[in-house]
């Protein structure tokens, strides 16, 4: 490892410019003759609309124009789609309704877009927007799971009676039911997974541009996945063809998964740019956020877990109702079902295993992937009923993980999921040394005595990260290959443009992905450069989620450079009259082994590119591209560990210590994936403590800002106690795992194990509040 | 936010003359109720008249058993306060708890209780000390002045010049955050005057803004102790309940906050 | 309308806005400096924190005219040339921002955190303090380190000067 080879802990270069004030997000961006749009949203939760005055509105100053629902349907805009088919246990397909960008008719969640009013300034598309009339007729709402599905419930789309979309099952039924008839021990647990909202702090934002003179369209967007936009948009939207469309997503304010999917308002920005002739912006607010941004989780769960006499599982059983909101959002229907029941089995030998997925509509905003997406919901299931079964079986929690580990790999679980390599002791042993687990009954014993709950509480997740095969995800619905393009540029005087279809908004790319280049060829970083987020300028991408850039895009890159290594090494074999195969590159050189000659990087650069003396045949330039479509997920696995004490009078809780024992294979940087690390822990620990959407009866968000939902801020959290221990992913070559999500998919457990081991009492749903702890201790 | 027409008087004469041409005047004084009101277009004042740099507005003084604090002077102002930290600590330490410390920068005395937001401190203080509020018309008991709801006796027009608190035996703050606005969830403040009466006084509990707690009040008049308020009960009937506390929990934050602060006035 | 007269990043500046302009649309729409962020409509999250008068406040919580006469800065304002405040590189080199969002403000807020405590500081005021910057990125874990550090290099600079 170099200095800044893979390995080091290299300050990121993108930094500078976000620390300077110089970073460009969307908003920031000016163009010549630029409007401001402002979206009618409804007030109701299910409604018709039933006119649309805009007489009043369209003559204010400043009004460029006012698009509606009907327009937006006239023009034969695409429906917005779902990129995942999943078939219900009877055979037929997802039950889908359909979901224009701008409602003509049927509005059916508060937030929804009515119409789009287009101003020379911000204010005055506010002004105008109130000026226009819109007037509904309220329909009754189901704002929940419960609500939804009951006897009468109100309907949402006519294709799915019973607001039922699927009713998927995976695993074997007939033996999870056996298993459970010669049970020596049944668990059972009811679990609330609560809805969570992302909350990028960048709100999201959009400008569409239309050149009539070139028929050509530019869409700049919040996206964690700009091709992928332009792909949806061209193929399925018919707002522009693909090779007139560029979408770029430049500095983007963190993600999380909710901007991965193309939504109404970057619909619209584009359509109206052409409408109205002239570029349109449109920037969201907080609240819109809260009610427009893909929500996360939402699941209710019975799950039960059989023993034998051993106190070994042998089988899993699991029902739960997600809620996917009033529209089936870009990659929803795969949350629930392929990212969620396929890891049931955690780090755990679990023989027999049988869930059903219900997937139901309610009108409530889409729900879709948020950090860990499906994987979070299965580790909480499996570690709250772990921990729930050495409670009820008077055996330590840590031991009855141990004895039921996975220690023999690759190993098929019974639901899809063939994990390639773990050590899930190792990670459990970090993380009980790290806590002194061995001293916690006496620390407990000492905080009684001051009057003190104290409690300790442990997760052990499992998650798949860099999902594919692209063959094996399309046999189960996908409607995507999720392989990663890259392009290696080596210019004329050897500096180096990486172009990347992975998208960096806050994970580092810009630093890890020339740490690769800086470990080929021993050139410093300073001499690379990543190229993304511009569909002009790199061919074609998948983008980033699903902690999959470091598995898939690093290793498309890694293919490409290999390329290049090639080709380079024939140049400079040839300009030094040795055989290729005794070229090695070192800092920057390629040497002859066991000479003292060597050739300097940029030489070959330029020799490549003035093509006076290459070898025969060999084409001029070094360029070289690779698509990389990876064999399997990976796994990454860990151990977390938190203890706290909670003040019995107000419920309030305290940390005392969390710490974090992950196994994420090779680590590139380890001071990024710490930070990502910390960052995940952050959104875990605030779904357990504090966060979580609720809607009134009538589909009124309660929690629509920050003054009612609540965020982690710095003095909710801890310090973190973070360890590694580490089996190379033999999946790619560069055996990394991925480290985006684990945080977010491990910690909440933890925590509420903490708390209830410290209250007694096993039954609190998230977020536990300090109302919530205090009602669960005093009834 | 609605176009508006800003104004900054020098004085506050001048203030009330600008307030009586607008139509629909409001004062401003830190902005940070106002100005986010103004944002979601729930306030659309023709005029806002800033007091925030009136002169005569700004300042501290103690002088025997009083401290005086005029309206527009800033939390962080009357936290740094060598002044308040003598004579009623207990108000320095509940402005180090009020908001964030960029709000403190702007947030005033004289805007907070205004407002009279339920879950807002400076109320509570108010009420327990026994304060009077000093407008640019006359005098206000604090019990006078807080009328429920974001509702004070203050006219159309009248602005508030100074609070002036008598100077207590004992005083102490605590509350419970409100985990997401930051607000007080439940805060209690408790008093022990010099001349041995007990007032204690709630916010964010009521469903009718800042309250006296005669039951706490009664037992702490007995015996100045946490341990007094053990085997109080204090009712949940028109307590605030929402997602993030029932009235049962809100009842109880008022005892366990009122025993935390009677130990904190010591 | 009125105009705005007042001092950013040390240069006296004007400009002709509409009086429900807030300090924030002013320095981003009117003077291009698109450092300062906005990220909620509630005063919460601090990503648009600046310096008025050496006091760290939420530009979006200021009207135009309310800053009128005052000294802005802004994150664009802190560095001398090319020599980043020890607040920014103390960011930088303990990886204190992830999407860099929210770090505008934090900075802002940070820098005056350690004017208001100076060398006194610990992890717990830290993150008390940082109260009013919310980020989504980092736990908080690495930017306390970063303010904690740079309270150290603060102090170093300030006695060399």
């Amino acid at each position: 490892m170099g200095v800044e080879g893979i390995g080091a802990s290299v300050v990121r270069k993108e930094d500078r410019r976000f620390i300077t004030g110089k970073g460009r997000y969307v908003d920031d961006i000016k163009i010549v003759g630029l409007t401001h749009a402002h979206f009618i949203r409804s007030p109701h939760a299910h409604a018709k609309v039933k006119s649309i005055d805009t007489s009043a509105a369209k003559d204010m100053p400043g009004v460029v124009g006012i698009l509606t629902g009907q327009q937006i349907v006239d023009d034969k805009v695409g429906n917005l789609i779902c990129g995942w088919a999943i078939t219900s246990k009877d055979g037929t397909g997802m039950k889908m309704g359909a979901w224009p960008a701008m409602a003509p008719e049927i509005v059916r969640f508060v937030g929804q877009a009515v119409a789009v009013v287009i101003a020379e300034t911000k204010n005055q598309a506010k002004d105008a927007a109130e000026a226009v009339v819109v007037n509904y007729e309220e329909f009754p709402a189901a704002a929940d799971i419960r609500a939804a599905i009951k006897q009468g419930a109100p309907q949402l789309h006519p294709e799915a009676p019973g607001n039922v979309i699927y009713d998927w099952t995976i695993g074997d039924e007939a033996a999870t039911e056996a298993a459970f008839k010669a049970a020596a021990n049944v668990v059972s647990l009811d679990i609330t997974n609560n809805r969570l909202v992302p909350n990028a702090m960048e709100p999201r934002a959009a400008i569409g541009e239309y050149n009539e003179a070139e028929e050509h369209f530019t869409l700049y967007t919040t996206s964690q996945n700009p091709h992928v936009a332009r792909l949806v948009l061209s193929a399925f939207y018919n707002i522009a063809p693909e090779h007139k469309l560029r979408v770029v997503a430049p500095d983007v304010g963190g993600g999380f998964g909710s901007k991965i999917f193309i939504y109404p308002e970057e619909m619209v920005a584009l359509w109206a740019s052409k409408k109205v002739g002239r570029p349109v912006k449109w920037t969201g607010d907080r609240t819109e956020a809260f009610l427009t941004d893909a929500h996360g989780r939402d699941h209710l769960t019975n799950a039960e877990l059989a023993l034998d006499a051993n106190n070994k599982i042998t089988g899993l059983r699991v029902k739960t109702y997600a809620n996917l909101g009033a529209y089936m959002s870009l990659f929803s229907s795969s949350v629930p079902t392929y990212l969620y029941a396929t890891l049931l089995s955690g780090q755990y030998n679990i023989p027999n295993i049988f869930a059903e997925v219900i997937s139901v509509y309610t009108n409530t905003t889409p729900v879709d992937a948020y950090r860990g997406a499906g994987r979070p919901e299965a580790s909480f299931v499996v570690e709250r009923l772990l921990e729930t079964a050495a409670r009820q079986l008077k055996v330590d929690p840590a031991e009855l993980r141990r004895k039921n580990f996975i220690t023999q790999f690759p190993h098929q679980t019974p639901v899809i999921m063939a994990y390639d390599i773990g050590d899930f002791g190792a990670s459990l042993d970090s993380a009980m040394k790290a806590i002194d687990y061995a001293g916690f009954p006496a620390r407990k014993a000492k905080a009684k005595s001051e009057g003190k709950l104290r409690g300790i509480g442990l997760s052990c997740y499992i998650e798949a990260c860099g999902i594919a095969p692209s063959k094996a995800v399309g046999s189960l619905g996908a409607g995507v290959g999720l392989w990663e393009s890259a392009e290696v540029r080596v210019n004329p005087v050897g500096t180096i443009e990486i172009l990347t279809g992975s998208h960096s908004h806050g994970q580092g790319h810009e630093t890890t992905f020339c740490q690769l280049v800086a470990e080929r060829l021993g050139v410093p970083i300073s001499q690379v450069q990543i190229v993304h987020g511009d569909t002009d300028k790199v061919q074609f991408g998948m983008g980033t989620y699903g902690s999959r850039s470091a598995a898939v895009g690093l290793t498309a890159i890694l293919k490409a450079m290999e390329k290049v290594e090639a080709k380079a090494k024939k140049i400079a074999a040839h300009a030094l009259e040795a055989s290729e195969s005794d070229i090695v590159i070192e800092n920057g050189e390629f040497k002859v082994t066991g000479t003292d000659k060597s050739i300097a990087l940029p030489i070959v650069a330029l020799a490549a590119y003035t093509a006076h003396n290459l070898p025969d045949g060999m084409e001029p330039g070094l360029k070289e591209g690779a698509f990389y479509d990876p064999t399997n997920f990976t796994f990454p696995a860990g151990a977390y560990i938190c203890e706290l004490e909670v003040d019995a009078a107000t419920g309030k809780t305290s940390f005392i210590n969390f710490v974090a024992a992950d196994d994420f294979g090779r680590l590139i940087n380890p001071m990024i994936v710490e930070g990502q690390v910390h960052g995940g822990l952050a959104q875990g620990i605030g779904q357990a403590l504090l966060e979580g959407a609720a809607y009134d009866s009538s589909g009124q968000l309660l929690t629509a800002s920050f003054m009612d939902y609540a965020m982690p801020r710095a003095d909710d959290l801890p310090s973190f106690k973070l360890n590694h221990t580490t089996t190379l992913c033999p999946g790619n070559p560069l055996g990394v795992k991925g480290c985006g999500e684990a945080g977010a998919i491990g910690a909440s457990a933890a925590v509420i194990n903490a708390i209830t081991d410290a209250i007694g009492n096993n039954k609190l749903e998230m977020p536990a509040t300090p109302d919530r702890v205090w009602h669960a201790i005093h009834g | 936010m609605y176009e508006t027409i800003y104004h900054r008087p020098s004085s506050v004469d001048e203030a009330v003359a600008l307030f009586g041409k607008g139509s629909d005047s409001k004062y401003l004084a830190g902005g940070h109720t106002l100005i986010p009101v103004m944002k979601q277009r729930l306030a659309a004042p023709s005029d806002v008249i800033d007091l925030g740099k009136i002169k005569e507005l700004i300042g501290i003084e103690a002088s025997g058993d009083t401290l005086t604090i005029k309206a527009a002077t800033t939390y962080f102002d009357i936290m740094q306060s060598a002044d308040v930290k003598k004579s009623i600590p207990a108000i320095a330490y509940l402005t180090s708890v009020l908001g964030d410390p960029a709000v403190r920068y702007r947030g005033t005395i004289g805007g907070s209780i205004a407002n009279n937001d339920p879950a807002a401190d400076f109320p509570a203080a108010l009420v327990s000390l026994g304060a009077t509020v000093k407008t640019n018309k006359r005098s206000i008991t604090a019990d006078d002045f807080f009328k429920g709801l974001f509702t004070t006796a203050l006219e159309d027009g009248e602005i508030i010049t100074q609070v002036s608190f008598p100077v207590p035996a004992k005083a102490g703050y605590e509350k419970m955050r409100h985990p997401a606005s930051r607000f007080a969830l439940t805060g209690v403040f408790v008093t022990k005057t010099k001349a041995g009466d007990v007032r204690v006084a709630a916010t964010g509990a009521s469903q009718n803004g800042v309250m006296r707690v005669p039951v706490i009040e009664t037992a702490l008049k007995a015996n100045w102790s946490a341990a007094a308020l053990d085997s109080v009960k204090v009712s949940d009937s028109g307590m605030l309940a929402d997602i993030h506390g029932s009235a049962a929990y809100r009842a109880n934050l008022v005892k366990v906050m009122a025993q935390r602060a009677v130990t904190a006035a010591g | 309308m009125s105009t705005i007269k007042l001092t950013v990043n040390g240069k006296a500046v004007s400009a002709d806005v509409e009086d429900r302009t807030l300090l924030v649309h002013l320095l981003r729409e009117n003077l291009n400096l698109t450092g300062t962020h906005v990220g909620c409509d509630t005063s919460q999250c601090g990503a648009c924190v600046v310096h008025i008068d050496g006091r760290a406040v939420k530009s979006c919580t200021v009207l135009a005219g309310q800053a009128a006469g005052s000294n802005v800065t802004t994150i664009e304002g802190i560095s001398k040339g090319d020599e980043l405040h020890p607040m920014q590189l103390a960011f930088r080199d303990n990886h204190g921002l992830q999407c860099g969002y929210c770090t505008p403000g934090m900075i802002m807020s940070s820098i005056d955190i350690v004017h208001r405590h100076g060398g006194k500081l610990d992890e717990e005021t830290v993150r008390q303090e940082l109260e009013g910057n919310i980020c989504r990125c980092t736990g908080y874990h690495n930017i306390v380190k970063a303010v904690l550090d740079a309270a150290g290099r603060m102090k170093v600079s300030q006695a060399a000067e």
